[in-house]
């Protein structure tokens, strides 16, 4: 249940850090919050999830202004900047994390579920925590959604327009921090940001309205939730996170395939067919030529002559006749009528085409 | 009765690391006037815009329009960015885009409703995209999408309107269709300020220039600066009759 609302924001969230081009930036700021836990461990000396997370946000957050800082401040381009931090508070984590797993306390175990997440450590008030965010973010998408579209197409000229775009942007990246500490539980810090960006990506390919877009990922993150949760159930002690990223990224690898717009599946069929097609007219336009010659379109010709036609095939005359545009008898072919007005009409046809 | 200044630039200056792009610019540009901005490559022409627009931070000087600070004074002012901008793959359609132009008067939160709606379509018909208005706008061509920012634009329904290059990629049609639009909005007293780059065209299609490389070269009527000397200060290069004829 936990995993299901987790995976619904993740994608709804994850649509948003997608189309802004910002894919790293999960990575870094779930990587960024792993000194977070093990700090807060540090303190506290015990592992209560709660404050475990709060650890988490705090250094997810400190991770995440201080990549802004770096690109405002400095030459680095993003990518360098989240790269960086990435690694370097990932490797501060690992650090810690072994520092703690050397000492005699006993309660470090399980520390380490944190970096590919189980999902069976997740207590009621957890999810019910999980909910309560959720319900808020969507709350919040709800309300500025119209503001967030058009950040996200073109945040300067929603500057022009007089939208504060240092808030929604906070917005959007605060909810987005606050998602990824709270998959870290389930899905870990190594894998967090495959779940924000997998079930986004393959919602892209199903559609042209943001909105359904980001419906779409939430419904596939929701999924891979369930569905990965159940399998690291059943089969034992398997690590939640690496199973709902696998069903999420067979989600995505279908959707690349077999979306019907954007899909290579279909693409291909769609483009054998225009092919096809335009084969067909052509041989239709090159009959024109020829039946025009004479009094009576419908006289026959030899299909020999059709033989020095450039693209010609006996599959795209057949298609003719199938139809009715051209018959045949023996080793002849002449026009129907039919065929003759759609061929004089073709180029304007595809002319009007062009401008629908 | 003494001219009407819609824009009004002082002391302008704008640098992106450390070397300016733009110095000390000053203008003062007058209400109802279709204006080119006209400079080579990297001249600073989109960074004054940008500047003007509050979209970059300028380290010195001011900007007014109809004598107040912009930021008082957005709801007058409409931007067509350089097509170049945006992600066109994003997921919306012709219709959506041209709509975000009213969201600047709509404000925060609300939606866009019929009345809305009804100024977009519109908007769409001036630019004669109305056949269009349902396609995703990863499948219009650059010309089409060009005009797609246009109607955005005309939706704002402003006093003056920013265009950086609206003529970038488009034919010979579309170019006279975008031209006659801004010559109808310059008839119904509205101020116009393109960035421009076929010099041959000015004289046809404009009546007041800035020419710009860094520094503010000249300002002023066409008719009276486009001339070789100012082209020479502006481009580097010798120019002769060339852009005369
Ligand atoms: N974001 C940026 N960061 C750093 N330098 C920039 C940035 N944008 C522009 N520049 C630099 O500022 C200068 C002016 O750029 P600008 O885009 O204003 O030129 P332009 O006149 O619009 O050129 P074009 O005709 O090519 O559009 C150029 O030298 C450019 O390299
Ligand atoms: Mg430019």
């Amino acid at each position: 249940m936990g995993t299901a609302i987790l995976g619904a924001i993740c994608g709804m969230l994850g649509s948003f850090a997608v189309l802004r081009k910002q894919s790293l930036l999960g990575d870094a700021i779930s990587h960024a919050a792993l000194p977070g836990i093990a700090i807060a461990f540090l303190i506290t000396g015990v592992k209560d999830s709660n404050l475990l997370l709060l650890g988490a946000l705090i250094s997810g957050l400190i991770g995440t202004f201080w990549i802004r800082g770096i690109t405002q401040k400095t030459h680095l381009k993003s990518d360098t900047a989240l790269g960086l931090t990435l690694s370097l508070f990932f490797g501060f984590g690992m650090l810690l994390l072994t520092f703690i797993q050397k000492q005699p306390n006993a309660s470090q175990a399980g520390l380490d579920t944190y970096l590919f997440g189980q999902a069976a450590t997740l207590l009621e008030k957890d999810v019910w925590l999980i909910a309560i965010v959720a319900g808020i973010a969507l709350l919040i998408v709800f309300v500025f959604w119209k503001e967030f579209k058009i950040l996200l197409f073109d945040p300067e000229y929603t500057k022009t327009l007089g939208f504060n775009t240092r808030f929604i942007d906070i917005l959007i990246t605060t909810f987005i921090v606050i998602t990824i500490v709270l998959g870290l539980q389930t899905v870990g810090v190594i894998l967090m940001s495959a779940m924000l960006l997998a079930p986004a990506a393959a919602a892209r390919q199903w559609t042209n309205s943001l909105g359904i877009m980001v419906l779409l990922a939430a419904i596939f993150g929701a999924f891979s939730g369930v569905v990965g949760t159940g399998i690291s159930t059943i089969e034992g002690n398997l690590s939640t996170g690496p199973v709902i990223v696998l069903v999420a990224a067979s989600i995505v690898l279908f959707s690349f395939i077999f979306s019907p717009n954007r899909g290579l599946l279909f693409r291909e069929i769609r483009f054998r067919k225009n092919r096809n097609n335009i084969k067909m007219q052509k041989t239709l336009a090159f009959m024109y030529g020829i039946a025009k010659t004479h009094e009576n379109i419908s006289h026959p010709h030899a299909i020999k002559i059709l033989n020095g036609f450039q693209g010609f095939s006996k599959k795209s005359l057949q298609e003719l006749v199938d139809l009715n545009y051209v018959k045949i008898s023996g080793q002849q072919w002449s026009m129907t009528q039919e065929g003759f007005n759609t061929a004089a009409n073709l180029y304007d046809q595809q002319i009007t085409n062009l401008h629908e | 009765m003494e001219t009407k200044y819609a824009i009004t630039v002082d002391d302008l200056t704008v640098a992106y690391n450390y070397k300016p792009v733009l110095w000390d610019i000053d203008l003062a540009i007058p209400e109802g006037v279709l204006m080119c901005i006209v400079g080579p490559n990297g001249a600073g022409k989109s960074t004054l815009i940008k500047s003007i627009l509050g979209i970059i931070k300028p380290i010195a000087g001011t900007v007014s329009i109809f004598g107040k600070p912009y930021e008082k004074q957005r709801s007058l002012v409409a931007y067509v960015p350089q097509k170049g901008s945006v992600d066109w793959d994003f997921p919306t359609t012709a219709l959506d885009v041209v709509m975000m132009g009213t969201y600047g008067s709509l404000g925060w939160i609300k939606r866009p409703r019929q009345k809305q709606k009804k100024a977009a379509l519109e908007a769409l018909e001036k630019v004669g995209m109305l056949p269009f208005k349902n396609r995703q706008i990863s499948q219009l061509s650059g010309g089409q999408q060009q005009r797609i920012f246009l109607a955005r634009a005309l939706v704002q329904n402003a006093s003056i309107y920013f265009m950086d290059e609206p003529f970038q990629g488009v034919d010979a049609t579309t170019e006279k269709a975008i031209i006659n639009i801004l010559k109808e909005l310059r008839k119904a007293g509205k101020t116009v300020v393109v960035v421009h780059h076929d010099l041959q065209t000015v004289p046809e299609y404009f009546d007041w220039v800035t020419f710009l490389n860094v520094k503010k070269i000249a300002t002023g009527p066409v008719k009276d600066i486009f001339n070789d000397d100012n082209l020479t200060k502006t481009y580097g290069i010798n120019y002769k009759v060339s852009v005369q004829e």
